[in-house]
């Protein structure tokens, strides 16, 4: 088994009643109620206007995540590689294309077909950020938040340089919500480093292991897991902010699970 | 970074099924390009399109993954003895061992966009034969083959528009660097769909011409469709001098614009130089290289400004997509094995259609094919939202 260590030093989190990391601790921790609002998801200010115009839901879910992790890290975003992990893409537009391409004339808009590659958000964050590093943009259904983190955490220690992971979803418009019932856009955004720092939040061990998942504890958000690829990540956060030391299967692919040992 | 061997590549594209298909069209500079043809699309435009594909049917057991893009990476997977090296490999290392990285853009989007054409009058919905997770999700092609080859390892599609698949390369290459995988397969599988056929022919960017990269006529690239893996392994010291080789990679980010380069191909450049620093190859050691070359004026011009800024005119350099068609996420892999098959024969391809090279490139392109010895090869794919990847290639000594 190989063991792969990451220190979190920047977490971010948009989700339905849960916006940012603050809110998310004080739910996850005991200390707030927890109550179902939509996940707010605000334009992002640092694309320029033009490209702003262009961005859907979830570009602005993937970008408040990001902001939110990178700026708690005090990482420039513009030396930061970043790995992109989504299950579904941009729903949304999918859905529009799909229904484009079923009439007779098909013209599709050309601002909705850059749009449909998976990796639009990663080129809007490059753009805003000016960013000439490498990002990735990976899925792997719903395991997408593992593979996602996996995928960081091995840049990282690769590379030994601060790496991000921003994992998000949204929800598909009908049709596809029939067969695809992602419940809420729900996105968490880390800031990874090789070494421990005075912003350090929590020390992760990560391995590929065999082992049944784990289930968030907080009665109110174990729903998710089951209809949010990327809230995943909730029984992560959820360590995270016990502060204590503890470990933590998150569902990957079948016979494997990804170990996380988390302590402060 | 450690070489690693390519202890076994295919491609199928539309130049044919695997690769004596594609090495003969590459020395007679052939091309597999047709006039579009595909569904009822009626479009003005030339297609890279794989025979054999709608009537190569999924066995029972994978239903659930039955589409185009799955059929295409069936069909791939057959040829070249690929699935026996895999299982021979899977047989030494274990199926835990063994990583899988796909490229794709598009998946199964196609059963998506002919499903939404049948959508219920009353309720709108999708008929209920639709598999969402079995083929429209980019997942789909990486699920199908994980299971089809055994492997138990450690999985993702890279989703990056068109260098998807060359940056699958990447993925496994840290994980082997790691220890945490012994080997990977990895391969780039994108099939034909209305999506990007009209997609591309709304950005204005689909020739009506069989595609032209690097002529100073281009106006435009031709879509293709194609399957195309490799089997990548630590070298075992033993036995495998000459054996083909990954040597280097590199990654790069535009943050320029969505869906146009670079104009000076500041990013392409980054990427170039970063692999070449991976593979410890100085720019004179690479004798080909198989550029991204789509064939859009764009594309070519900022190619040939970041080739030409590193290279000068010193090496032979074509694209292949005349013969092929633009892959987009399958392109990367397919390149790849171009790349094997030149180290393999010692043969440079001529790129197919480019009837005068752009007097403004300075870059030395080739239009005929020529045998002679290569020791490197580099080749490059870039992508919509400023993705670039180049690969270098070599031979173990």
């Amino acid at each position: 088994m190989i063991d792969l260590i990451a220190y979190v030093s920047g977490i971010g989190v948009r989700g339905p009643g849960l916006s940012g990391w603050l809110e998310t601790h004080a739910v996850l921790s005991g200390g707030k109620s927890w109550a179902w609002t939509e996940t707010a998801l605000p334009v992002p200010e640092t694309l320029p206007p033009t490209e702003r115009r262009r961005t859907g839901r979830v570009v602005r879910l993937a970008f408040a995540a990001g902001l939110e992790a990178t700026r708690q890290a005090s990482v420039d975003p513009a030396g930061l590689p970043i790995v992109f992990s989504s299950s579904s893409g941009d729903g949304d537009n999918c859905n529009e294309i799909c229904k484009t391409l079923a009439t007779a004339n098909r013209e599709l808009s050309p601002t909705r077909f850059h749009n449909s590659v998976h990796n639009a958000p990663a080129g809007y964050w490059s753009i805003a950020t000016g960013s000439q590093v490498a990002s990735t943009t990976i899925c792997a259904y719903d395991a997408s938040f593992a593979a996602g983190l996996l995928e960081a955490v091995v840049q990282m220690a690769a590379q030994g340089a601060a790496t991000a992971l921003i994992a998000y979803d949204i929800d598909y418009p009908q049709p596809l919500r029939a067969v695809r019932a992602t419940a809420a856009p729900f996105a968490i955004a880390l800031v990874l480093q090789p070494d421990r720092g005075h912003n350090t939040l929590a020390r992760l061990n990560v391995r590929l292991d065999e082992g049944d998942p784990d289930r968030v504890v907080h009665p109110d958000l174990n729903g998710m897991l089951s209809s949010i690829p990327a809230a995943h990540g909730l029984i992560l956060l959820e360590a995270i902010a016990a502060r204590s030391r503890t470990s933590l299967n998150i569902r990957y692919l079948e016979p494997q699970t990804l170990h996380i040992e988390v302590s402060p | 970074m450690t070489p690693l061997a390519m202890t076994g590549f295919t491609a199928t594209t539309g130049l044919g099924q695997g690769l004596e298909a594609m090495t003969g069209a590459l020395r007679e500079v052939r091309s597999g390009l047709g006039r579009c043809d595909f569904e009822d699309v009626d479009l003005d435009t030339w297609i890279g399109r794989v025979p054999g594909v709608e009537s190569t049917p999924l066995p029972r057991a994978y239903e659930r993954f039955d589409c185009r893009n799955n059929r295409l990476a069936f069909l791939g997977l057959h040829q070249d003895g690929f699935l026996d090296a895999v299982a021979a490999c899977v047989g030494r290392v274990g199926p835990s061992r063994v990583g899988l990285f796909i490229g794709t853009s598009t998946s199964g989007i196609l059963e998506t966009e002919l499903a939404y054409r049948q959508r219920d009058g009353a309720t709108g919905a999708l008929p209920a034969a639709f598999n969402y997770a079995g083929t429209h999700n980019a997942f789909s092609v990486a699920d199908f083959t994980r299971q089809l080859l055994g492997l138990q390892g450690p999985a993702a599609v890279v989703s990056t528009a068109c260098s998807s698949s060359a940056k699958a390369f990447g993925c496994a290459q840290r994980m082997m660097a790691l220890g945490l995988i012994d080997a990977a397969v990895v391969g780039g599988v994108d099939s034909l769909c209305l999506t990007t056929l009209y997609g591309f022919h709304s950005l204005q960017l689909t020739s009506s011409h069989p595609c032209r990269p690097f002529d100073a006529d281009r106006d435009g690239i031709s879509i293709g469709e194609a399957a195309a893996f490799a089997l990548l392994e630590r070298p075992s010291g033993r036995d495998d001098a000459g054996t083909i080789a990954l040597l280097g990679i590199g990654e790069s980010s535009d943050g320029y614009h969505l869906s146009a380069p670079h104009p000076e191909g500041l990013g392409a450049r980054l990427a170039m130089q970063a692999a070449l620093a991976a593979a410890g190859t100085a720019a004179a050691e690479v004798g080909y290289i198989n550029l991204h070359g789509t064939g859009t004026r764009s594309n070519d011009s900022a190619e040939s400004r970041a080739v030409g800024d590193i290279f000068g005119a010193a090496v032979p350099c074509s694209s292949t997509k005349g013969a092929t068609g633009h892959t987009l996420g399958a392109a990367g892999a397919v390149e790849a094995v171009i790349g094997a098959i030149a180290l393999r024969h010692n043969l440079i391809p001529g790129g197919v259609n480019t009837t005068r090279v752009d007097p403004a490139f300075h870059i030395d392109y080739r239009t005929r094919s020529q045998v002679r010895p290569l020791a490197g090869v580099l080749s490059n794919s870039f992508g919509f939202g400023g993705t670039n990847c180049s690969l270098v290639l070599g031979k173990l000594s």
